[in-house]
């Protein structure tokens, strides 16, 4: 260990100045850091703003669904985390906790168990966010053990508790059924910001794939259509297309559907991010070789069935770390939804910040909001970082 | 070791007259003629770049042509897109570059069309797959994926893969030009087995060994023509033309 870091900061003298003059730049810089954190922020800017950040204005006598959308969130993931690791490829060997699982497992419990403690959360939240960690961890240790007896049939249904915890989400977020309806107006926070990018992120895909093919279609209408759009998009800035959609998409799209302003900056996002999108996968579709669909039709497979099991799926791994990107830029990109006036994460710290009780309070709540958002992105690129791996052709057993 | 061909046994293939241009202009194929009977296994030998491969192509559609008319199993190649698709599933094809879907591990290569085009169940399906997979001698492989392959296992699966359709016709496009030399002889024996049942095959290769022992009839092709279709023994001894005297001479 000694002699690898020698060998690796020291090696010759130029090398060790080097090394040293960075390391001390560090530790300065983290020293700084920790003295600002600990000593001079305050921090009860974030403890009181806390459920304003996380939800806006979401009535407070119907957060108990937000908790519960929470809970099946949680559920969800920890099923699929277990069933994930106790069916891997038929090819390798499955080993039921890796180390990257391991790490993932402890670090989660570390942050459920100190940050509601240390941000003095009510007692009773953090009983609930330990709670959650708790039963994500129960679930992802109960469907890692048993979750080779379950029948191929239930096996085979399990992904679709995704979109159907998703649909079940909408229901609980917008009321209905029963439950005191609470219009988008009063959605706000972290919620929006999810929102609003899982809505664009779900619907930009199918949206920028068609765009794809359609740009690489023989039909001169369709291509032209195509590269008309794509390029339309992409030369317009996101935020002039926010302003621009909040006046006419009520006349473009029909009735119903975008009635309220989140919802017309959603599609707006959702055709932006199409466009980029649908470059990404026309990428993706390049780098299929011809002869991947000459094999495929001569085995007698129709063009549409050559797309679906040959070259969508390994056009779309080609494109998968592009496409992350476009996704985690996406979700960056909802911090304008605050210039059209919605109050979603940047939003409410806009409003946070102006109130006179929390003034020079900047740097905290900024520093808050970034920590959000890597965690959010981070999330999305350990993901996609998984996927890759499991799709790998190549890829030689993982430890 | 040539086993004849009876001659009443019924045309697969029949090819007339056939002339094709590529979009740049170029004159790929200048009036081929080839007629293949059922069982019988015909070798396509040449110069590169003389159009052997772009005739092969033409039986099951993957090039189009412009002049003459093919016949395969009874059915004509027109534009009919019924009728390419009724003549791909009776044609099997491998290719020189394997063509193995990677994102699919072996078997599934080998059961993806039967079970979408040919809407067989999958458990039957498989089944079949393994049996072919022994057959190539790789069974063992089944379930790894086309990328942790050797080359001649990777040809060894990709003529599974078109057996596991049951065609009635297979066409070779240099089956071994990118293998490795020791690989080349485990993808022969296997098409060599397979000639030595029923199934009609065509196949364009360098390997004199393999048209000398296994083709019933050798045909050479220059320039987009067909210069001279004759049994091995003829072919390879006494040809009748120059143009194949002096391919011999380069090749022997």
């Amino acid at each position: 260990m000694l002699r690898k870091l020698r060998h690796e900061l020291f090696s010759t003298p130029g090398d060790g100045v080097l090394s040293l003059g960075l390391l001390s730049l560090l530790v300065l810089a983290l020293v700084g850091f920790l003295r600002w954190a600990f000593h001079q922020a305050e921090w009860a800017v974030i403890q009181a703003n806390s459920t304003l950040f996380a939800v806006g204005r979401y009535p407070l006598d119907q957060q108990w669904r937000l908790w519960l959308l929470t809970t099946l969130l949680v559920g969800a993931a920890g099923l699929s985390w277990g069933l994930l690791r106790a069916h891997p490829r038929s090819d390798r060997e499955g080993v039921l906790w890796p180390r990257n699982d391991r790490v993932a497992a402890a670090v989660l419990v570390v942050l459920a168990l100190w940050l509601p403690f240390a941000l003095r959360l009510h007692p009773g939240i953090q009983a609930r966010w330990w709670g959650l960690a708790a039963l994500l961890l129960a679930l992802r240790w109960l469907a890692g053990r048993h979750g080779r007896q379950l029948p191929s049939k239930l096996l085979r249904l399990v992904p679709l508790i995704w979109p159907a915890t998703y649909i079940i989400g909408m229901v609980l977020i917008s009321g209905g059924l029963g439950m005191a309806k609470v219009p988008p107006s009063e959605w706000g926070g972290l919620l929006l910001t999810l929102l609003a990018a899982s809505f664009a992120i779900l619907l930009c895909f199918p949206l920028g794939v068609l765009l794809a093919l359609g740009r690489r279609s023989e039909l001169p209408l369709l291509r032209w259509a195509s590269v008309v759009y794509i390029e339309f998009i992409r030369g317009a800035p996101l935020i002039t297309l926010l302003f621009l959609g909040q006046n006419i998409l009520g006349f473009l799209l029909p009735g119903g559907l975008a009635p309220e302003r989140i919802w017309r900056a959603a599609w707006v996002l959702t055709f932006f991010a199409a466009a980029y999108l649908a470059e990404a996968v026309r990428s993706g579709l390049a780098a299929v070789p011809a002869g991947q669909v000459e094999a495929a039709r001569s085995l007698g497979l129709s063009y549409p069935q050559a797309l679906q099991q040959v070259i969508l799926p390994q056009a779309l791994r080609v494109a998968l770390p592009s496409m992350v990107g476009q996704f985690i830029s996406l979700l960056q990109d909802t911090t304008l939804l605050s210039l059209i006036g919605l109050l979603e994460l940047l939003g409410v710290a806009r409003t946070v910040m102006a109130n006179p009780e929390f003034l020079g309070k900047n740097a905290e709540v900024y520093l808050t909001l970034a920590v959000l958002f890597w965690c959010c992105c981070a999330a999305l690129g350990l993901g996609s970082r998984a996927l890759e791996r499991r799709l790998d052709p190549q890829t030689i057993p993982s430890r | 070791m040539t086993v004849p061909v009876a001659s009443t046994s019924s045309v697969m293939i029949e090819a007339r007259a056939v002339e094709k241009w590529y979009p740049n202009g170029f004159h790929a194929l200048k009036g081929c003629d080839l007629e293949v009977r059922r069982g019988e296994v015909v070798v396509i030998m040449g110069p590169s770049g003389s159009g052997k491969s772009t005739f092969i192509r033409t039986f099951n559609a993957l090039e189009d042509f412009q002049k003459g008319q093919i016949t395969v199993d009874g059915i004509a190649l027109s534009n009919d897109l019924r009728n390419i698709d009724a003549i791909r599933r009776e044609v099997g094809m491998v290719f020189q570059q394997f063509n193995l879907f990677p994102h699919l591990s072996v078997i599934d290569n080998l059961t993806l069309a039967p079970v979408l085009v040919r809407k067989r169940p999958k458990a039957e399906v498989s089944e079949q797959a393994r049996a072919l997979l022994e057959r190539v001698g790789i069974a063992e492989q089944a379930d790894k994926f086309p990328g942790q392959l050797s080359g001649g296992q990777q040809q060894r699966v990709a003529i599974a893969r078109a057996l596991c359709m049951e065609p009635r016709i297979l066409l070779f496009d240099e089956p071994t030009s990118a293998l490795d030399p020791e690989m080349v002889r485990e993808v022969l024996e296997v098409m060599q087995n397979l000639a030595a049942d029923d199934i009609t095959m065509v196949v364009v290769t360098h390997e004199v060994k393999f048209a000398r022992h296994v083709a019933h009839r050798v045909v050479l092709m220059t320039d987009g023509v067909v210069v001279e279709e004759a049994p091995p023994e003829t072919f390879f001894t006494t040809p009748a033309h120059e143009r194949t005297r002096r391919f011999l001479d380069q090749i022997l």
